[in-house]
């Protein structure tokens, strides 16, 4: 396998040099692909496709009780799988590093964004909903971060609010929406070589040197996580924070257009 | 199986709640090769219930020691989403349940799969439930056969299963959750059509002799409906290849 990651790796890395990447410009996304409502169990839900990866959203409200630090407020728990069945190299077991990683990022976009009310998520004293937002790992081919975070964000702004009656969760019939606000998204970047690429692919990411995450909304940046071990520099954070502002817009309008 | 306590009525005017005949089987979709990375995939509609399958390998067993110099080791998880049922959030990891199904299920495929042709290797098979409506090990095992013949690893048959059942005094096949929670019997089979030899064979509730064997013909007789499906789906993708040239 290590003799066949080279021969590609050099690949990559002379047509980027080169100003030629398979496909597509380096600022632009593979085609994406929304579904939401695929999983009437749950509360909420959506598929997103991004090129071939495939990412699942799953949201269940449950009663819980406030944490002790925020009595007043609900409690927002966002989790990924890497599932086996997504990649050769993923295995059974606990969460790995990675997995955690990708939860936390896409967690931070999307409480930095208020996305989610948590105190309108209080029911009585020591009684508040807990949104458990669960991100399933499909298929592998690159950029998990940006297809989490579209699959989570587009699986919430679709969830229904169940009820609360007489002790008992109501989870059918006539239910109204969860309450959200606002739109976060993320664009994440690759550094290979000498070039940069927006929404890498799974072979681009396997000879990156380094990552960029940059979350925001149509204001603010909302969270950013660089990851591996190679590095960028000042300006090309800056011109990074730039382009995302711009290529958020067309993610933004594609979660605008679901339909519910 | 559940307590009798509160126990809906689950037969109205002879028919199921959900307007199925006793010997009805939910509707059944199945897609060959979903998951690109997968050596072999199936993506299963039954009823309500979704289920992804994925197959990879034969491979290097690893860690080494669980390897068999004479054969391939078949390896399973059944494992269930979170979110996947209308009750609460489920605990993510496999639990007792789980592992159980994952066994049974690894034990169906051990009989079918020719793994004297790959000494010192592993084969992965891996099912998720991501939405779930009752019999998810059956439906499991029939989208994992379609993913495990949809990479090509060579095996004596393609396996179908699906649970038969009691309430009250009939005798039903493939009950959904609520038929599940509340049956007087519940029994999920694997065949091997081919053989009609039994690969998977779990029972509770109380079922006399007769009702017995007359589960086993319902299972039999919705195993035709289950296998033409089964390989119907196989068969799709190469007519859609086949149709173009035409």
């Amino acid at each position: 396998m290590q003799s066949v990651n080279s021969i590609k790796s050099a690949y990559i890395k002379e047509m980027l040099n080169n100003g030629v990447r398979s496909g597509r410009g380096f600022m632009d996304y593979r085609e994406i692909s929304i579904l939401t409502g695929i999983i009437p169990n749950a509360e909420g839900s959506a598929e997103v496709n991004l090129g071939s990866t495939k990412v699942l959203a799953g949201v269940k409200l449950d009663l819980d009780e406030p944490m002790p630090d925020k009595p007043n407020e609900g409690n927002l728990v966002i989790s990924a799988e890497l599932l086996p069945l997504a990649s050769a190299d993923y295995d059974t077991g606990p969460p790995s590093p990675e997995a955690i990683e990708l939860a936390r990022v896409v967690d931070r976009g999307i409480r930095a964004a208020g996305i989610i009310d948590t105190e309108s998520l209080f029911i009585e004293e020591g009684k508040v909903w807990s949104v458990f937002v669960d991100i399933y790992i499909m298929n592998y081919d690159g950029n998990l971060f940006d297809a989490s975070t579209l699959a989570a964000v587009s699986a919430l702004k679709t969830t229904r609010m169940p009820k609360y009656e007489d002790n008992n969760v109501i989870r059918e019939g006539k239910l109204g929406k969860l309450k959200t606000k606002g739109i976060v998204t993320s664009c994440t970047y690759a550094k290979i070589g000498k070039s940069i690429v927006l929404d890498p692919d799974g072979d681009e990411e396997s000879v990156m040197e380094t990552r960029l995450t940059i979350a925001n909304d149509d204001t603010y940046i909302r969270a950013m996580q660089k990851g591996l071990s190679g590095s960028f520099t000042q300006h090309e954070i800056e011109e990074l924070v730039d382009t995302t502002f711009e290529k958020s817009k067309s993610l933004r309008s594609i979660i605008n257009k679901l339909s519910d | 199986m559940g307590s009798s306590t509160n126990k809906p009525e689950l037969i109205v005017n002879g028919k199921r709640l959900d307007g199925r005949a006793f010997d009805e089987l939910r509707p059944i979709k199945i897609e060959a090769g979903v998951l690109k990375n997968a050596d072999g995939s199936a993506y299963l509609e039954w009823g309500k219930n979704k289920i992804f399958a994925a197959v990879y390998g034969p491979k290097e067993a690893l860690p080494k020691h669980t390897g068999d110099p004479e054969k391939a080791v078949i390896k399973c998880r059944y494992s269930m989403a979170p979110f996947s049922s209308l009750e609460e959030h489920g605990r993510s990891g496999p639990n007792r349940r789980a592992i159980e199904i994952s066994k049974v299920t690894k034990e169906v495929f051990e009989n079918v799969i020719m793994s004297e042709n790959f000494p010192g290797t592993e084969i992965d098979i891996f099912i998720e439930v991501v939405q779930s409506d009752g019999g998810t090990r059956a439906a499991g095992i029939t989208a994992a056969a379609v993913a495990l013949a949809t990479s090509g690893i060579p095996m004596r048959d393609l396996p179908y299963a699906v649970s038969a059942g009691k309430i009250g005094e009939h005798v039903i096949i493939d009950l959904n959750k609520i038929e599940d929670n509340y049956s007087d019997a519940d029994m999920p089979m694997a065949i091997s059509p081919r053989t009609g030899n039994v690969l998977l064979l779990q029972m509770d509730g109380s079922l006399t002799r007769d009702e017995f064997k007359q589960a086993v013909e319902m299972v039999k007789k919705a195993g035709q409906t289950i296998s033409r499906i089964q390989r119907e789906a196989l068969k799709a993708p190469y007519e859609k290849i086949s149709n173009k040239y035409k």
